[in-house]
C-alpha cells in the first residue's frame, strides 16, 4: 500500500485500483473544528482537481479536490454524523472518499510523504 | 492584503503572541483570530464560563461640549436616538445616519457618571469605520462641542455567565453595574472605564484601559480559571447566535435602521419627530412599512448557508434576498444565518430556500436571538 500527498493538503492511500482519500493534519489543523462535511455521491465520475467535496469549520467552507481522475465509489458516512472525526483522525478514520483509479500515472506527479513534509515546512 | 508590516497592533499584540494566538489582518490591524483553544471551544466556554476579548481596535472617542444638553443636541443631529435624555451612567446603542436614513456606522454612546463629566460622551465605533466615522461627526459639530479621538487606551472585553464575578475579585463596584450602564473603576488600583455590555449576547463588560496598563490586566483576569482569551473567529459566531449585526454585512450604507429590524436604537421622541438625517424617509418606513427587512433563518441539516447565499422562495428560481451573515451556531450545534428578505416573507416561520453550492437548502424565518441573551438587567 502507498500513500501520496497533495498541494491541495489531500492524501491517499492507494490498495489495488482504489484510492482513499481524506485531508492531511495539517489541513485540519489549519481549519479548525469542523462542523460540516459534504460528501460527493458514489458513481460520479471526477477529474483531477473537480471539486468534490467540502469540509467546514465554524469560519469557513473549503473545498476538497480530486486528487486524480475517476470515479467515486464511496463517501465516509461517518463524517455526516460526526464531522468533529476530521479532526480527531484526519489521515485514518475520517477519510473523506473512496475512488477507482481512473488514470495510475497521475499518481506519479504527487508527492511522497517526505516531500509533503517539506512543502508543508515552506507555507 | 495588507502586509504584516504595514498593520497597527493593539497594546495586547504581544500578549496575542504569547498565548499562541493565530493572527490575521482585520480592518487595518494585526488582530488574534483564534488562540490554541480554537473557534468552537472559545465560543462554548464564553458560553459556559467567560472569554476576554481584545476589542482595541475600535474607536474610542469623547464628545465634549460645555454641558449635556449641548453635547446630546450636537449628537442627535447625526443619530436617531435619543441622546438628551440618556441618563449618567448610562449606555445606548446607536447609528450615524446618512441623508438617505441608511446606517454610516453603529456605535455605543455612554454618559458619564460624575457631574464634572457633564457635557461628555463616550463614543466606541467600528474599526474599520472610525476614520470616515471621525470626520462626519467632526463636520457636524457646533464650534462648542469638540471631537476628541483617543489613541492611548485599550478596550477589551469580558464576557460570559462568569464575567462578573470575575470582575468583582478586581473592581468589587462593578458588581452594582446593570446592562447598559458604565462608570470609572478602580480595578487593582488603575483608573478604568467600564461598561456593562458587549457583542456576545451573554453579560459582561467592556474596560477602557490606559495603554499601557492593558497587558496587566488582561492578565490578571486571564490568570483565573474560568477565563480564557477568545479570538475575532469566537466573536463573530457568539455575536451572530446572539442576534447582533456585524457592521458592513448585516447593516451598511444601503440599509436604514427599519429595514436593518434596528429601531430599538430609535426611541419615541425621536421616532415621532423625525428630526435625524434621512428622518423624512425613515418615519415613511416606520408608517407604511419597508420592501426588505433583516430576518432571522434557521436551516434544516447541518449545512451552514454563509455571507451572500442567495435565498428563494420554495419551488421558485427567482433570488428574493441574500444571506449577511451565516454559520454553524456553536451553542446550537446548527446552522444559522441572517438576510433580507421581502417584508411579505419576514413572518416568523415562513419557509425559503438557501442556495449553497448550487443546492437549495430549506431554512425557515426564525426569531433573534437564536441563543438567549443573558443581559444582568434590572428587575422589573
Amino acid at each position: 500500500m502507498s500513500t501520496y500527498f497533495t498541494k491541495d493538503h489531500e492524501w491517499l492511500k492507494i490498495e489495488g485500483d482504489i484510492a482513499t482519500v481524506g485531508i492531511t493534519d495539517f489541513a485540519q489543523n489549519q481549519l479548525g473544528d469542523v462542523v460540516y462535511v459534504e460528501l460527493p455521491e458514489s458513481g460520479k465520475t471526477v477529474a483531477q482537481e473537480d471539486e468534490v467535496a467540502v469540509v467546514e469549520s465554524v469560519k469557513a467552507a473549503s473545498e476538497v479536490y480530486a486528487p486524480i481522475d475517476g470515479e467515486i465509489v464511496e463517501g465516509n458516512e461517518l463524517l455526516v454524523d460526526e464531522p468533529a472525526k476530521v479532526n480527531e483522525a484526519a489521515e485514518s478514520d475520517a477519510w473523506f472518499f473512496k475512488m477507482k483509479l481512473g488514470n495510475a500515472a497521475q499518481l506519479e506527479e504527487l508527492m511522497s510523504e517526505a516531500d509533503y513534509k517539506a512543502f508543508v515546512e515552506t507555507l | 492584503m495588507a502586509d504584516a508590516a504595514d498593520l497597527l497592533k493593539t497594546p495586547l499584540f504581544d500578549l496575542h503572541k504569547e498565548l499562541g494566538a493565530k493572527m490575521v489582518p482585520f480592518a487595518g490591524y494585526d488582530m488574534p483570530v483564534q488562540y490554541p483553544l480554537g473557534v468552537l471551544k472559545e465560543h462554548l466556554f464564553t458560553r459556559e464560563s467567560a472569554g476576554l476579548f481584545d476589542v482595541s481596535h475600535m474607536g474610542q472617542a469623547w464628545l465634549v461640549g460645555p454641558d449635556h444638553a449641548t453635547t446630546a443636541a450636537a449628537l442627535e443631529t447625526l443619530v436617531p436616538s435619543n441622546m438628551k435624555e440618556l441618563k449618567p451612567g448610562k449606555q445606548r446603542y446607536t447609528v450615524l445616519l446618512n441623508d438617505n436614513g441608511c446606517i454610516i456606522d453603529d456605535l455605543m454612546v455612554s454618559r458619564p457618571l460624575a457631574a464634572e463629566d457633564d457635557g461628555r460622551l463616550m463614543l466606541v465605533v467600528n474599526a474599520a469605520c472610525k476614520e470616515n466615522d471621525y470626520k462626519i461627526i467632526a463636520a457636524a459639530l457646533p464650534d462648542n462641542v469638540k471631537l476628541k479621538i483617543v489613541e492611548d487606551r485599550a478596550l477589551i472585553a469580558i464576557q460570559g455567565p462568569k464575567a462578573a464575578e470575575v470582575m468583582a475579585l478586581h473592581a468589587p463596584e462593578a458588581a452594582e453595574m446593570r446592562f447598559m450602564e458604565a462608570r470609572p473603576l478602580e480595578f487593582d488600583g488603575i483608573s478604568v472605564i467600564a461598561s456593562r455590555s458587549g457583542y456576545t449576547g451573554e453579560d459582561g463588560y467592556e474596560i477602557s484601559i490606559p495603554a499601557g496598563a492593558a497587558e496587566a490586566i488582561a492578565k490578571a483576569l486571564l490568570a483565573d480559571e474560568r477565563v480564557e482569551a477568545i479570538g475575532l473567529g469566537a466573536r463573530d459566531s457568539l455575536r451572530l447566535e446572539a442576534g447582533l449585526c456585524l457592521y458592513g454585512h448585516d447593516i451598511d450604507e444601503n440599509t436604514t435602521p427599519v429595514e436593518g429590524s434596528i429601531t430599538f436604537c430609535m426611541q419615541k421622541r425621536r421616532k415621532e419627530a423625525g428630526d435625524f438625517p434621512g428622518g423624512e424617509r425613515v418615519l415613511k418606513q416606520l408608517a407604511e412599512g419597508t420592501d426588505t427587512l433583516r430576518v432571522g433563518l434557521k436551516l434544516e441539516g447541518r449545512a451552514p448557508a454563509r455571507e451572500g447565499a442567495e435565498i428563494r422562495a420554495p419551488g421558485s428560481e427567482e433570488i428574493i434576498g441574500r444571506v449577511t451573515s451565516g454559520g454553524f451556531a456553536p451553542t446550537l450545534g446548527a446552522p444559522v444565518a441572517m438576510g433580507y428578505v421581502p417584508s411579505e416573507l419576514a413572518a416568523i416561520g415562513t419557509e425559503l430556500e438557501l442556495v449553497v453550492r448550487g443546492r437549495a437548502l430549506p431554512a425557515k424565518v426564525a426569531e433573534m436571538p437564536f441563543v438567549a441573551q443573558r443581559y444582568y438587567r434590572k428587575p422589573k
